[in-house]
């Protein structure tokens, strides 16, 4: 685990991953808590666990757990979308003392589908080669669940782009014709108030 | 040969030696970074091996944003601001943390939301040469090429992935901003020629104490 970063002690922390649908996502992390006495990061510091949280493009909790400090976590995506994965920890210590920070350590892995190190052990050459085309095929699957994903959202960018150019196109029209009818009431008005008046 | 974080998993009769060498890892991560903020990341890593930053803004104002990495010393490796993407390799020359930041402090009001990747070392062979006596079979070579290009296609797809996420991201915003400034027009447009029509009568109207004036 060797990625890490910092974040306050009721912080919430959290990072997306736009995957598509049926898409395996594993997650490892692991917490430590910043100890005053010893300027530096504990261990695992005891009872200090992590809530895990992930949220579904809908807005539907798709995982809310409640982890140790040290912990891995998994989830598969139903819809195509961006998944919100948060991290906070479950410290009640409403006084923030100062300088009090938790390092977190994280490892996500996306679609990856872990190889059976037994089959490959086997001495076998055949079955170490045909072990690794397996996998070679499950990663060009998800490689095209991708690709079907980019096609929608490229669809849905097209449509944007297409919304915008007739917006832009319909209300140029309104306001000319707003401007127009405006322009001749704007005249016709003046005119009988002058003709009332007298003054023309 | 994962589509995407740590890239080629270790058979475990080769860990050790993976290890003692370079373990190769990959971090890739999205997160929102909000304004006024700087979020640091860092990690350990090995003398001489060879490391890649790579970041993209995805949404979020001018979709840029300022990047610094420094090594365990504090020496700064790179540092450029206000860039939209970019891809820094580095060989780490010393053993340590290295640390690198991602800052939006320039921005008032815009959150960011910024993908970076992070590799350290070079993937393992798939079949590596220690146990061998025979060179490749053609079965192995032809799996060696395929990983190569399907490393190849991932990291393709994840670059293009980001760049039509920033292209989405720049048409929605530029959707909804002309909703709204062309509804804002024609209300300004409406409510300024009426007024001036009515504002011309009450100049030409009779007061009730001073007599017509006309045109004041």
């Amino acid at each position: 685990l060797a990625l890490y970063f910092h974040i306050g002690e009721r912080e919430e922390k959290c990072i997306i991953e736009d995957i598509p649908s049926d898409t395996l996502v594993v997650g490892n992390y692991k917490v430590q808590r910043w100890n005053i006495h010893q300027h530096d990061f504990l261990e695992s510091a005891p009872g200090l666990g992590m809530f895990v949280t992930v949220t579904s493009p809908t807005g539907e909790v798709l995982l809310s757990k409640l982890y140790g400090p040290q912990g891995t976590f998994s989830f598969t995506s139903y819809l195509s979308g961006e998944h919100i994965i948060c991290f906070q920890s479950n410290s009640t210590r409403f006084a923030v003392t100062a300088g009090s920070k938790l390092r977190i350590h994280l490892d996500i892995r996306v679609g990856e589908h872990f190889l059976d190190e037994s089959a490959i052990q086997a001495k076998d050459k055949v079955n170490e080669v045909n072990v690794r085309l397996e996998h070679l095929i499950e990663q060009i699957h998800h490689v095209t669940r991708e690709q079907d994903y980019e096609r929608e959202r490229e669809e849905k960018f097209r449509k944007t782009s297409e919304e915008t150019n007739s917006n832009i196109l319909w209300w140029a029209i309104v306001q000319t014709l707003i401007l127009i009818s405006v322009g001749i009431w704007q005249i016709k008005s003046l005119r009988d108030f002058f003709i009332s008046k007298k003054l023309v | 040969m994962s589509p995407r974080s740590s890239r080629g998993p270790l058979p475990p009769l080769l860990l050790v030696w993976a290890l003692a060498a370079c373990a190769a890892r990959a971090s890739e991560i999205t997160f929102e970074l909000p304004d006024n903020a700087k979020q640091c990341f860092y990690e350990e890593i090995a003398q001489g091996t060879k490391c890649t930053l790579e970041f993209q803004v995805i949404t979020g104002g001018h979709y840029d944003v300022d990047c610094r990495l420094e090594d365990p010393d504090g020496i700064v490796l790179y540092k450029e601001m206000k860039k939209q993407y970019d891809s820094f390799t580095f060989t780490a020359s010393r053993n340590g943390t290295y640390k690198f930041c991602f800052s939006n402090e320039f921005s008032t009001f815009t959150h960011k939301t910024v993908y970076f990747d992070f590799q350290v070392g070079e993937d393992p062979p798939l079949f590596p040469s220690e146990n061998r006596v025979t060179a490749l079979t053609q079965m192995e070579s032809a799996c060696v090429s395929i990983h190569e290009a399907l490393k190849s296609v991932i990291d393709y797809q994840t670059h293009f992935r980001l760049r039509e996420a920033q292209g989405r991201s720049r048409a929605e915003d530029l959707n909804t901003r002309v909703a709204y400034w062309s509804i804002g027009e024609a209300i300004i447009l409406l409510v300024v020629s009426v007024g001036q029509v009515f504002l011309l009568k009450s100049f030409f109207s009779d007061k009730r104490t001073t007599t017509t004036r006309v045109g004041s």
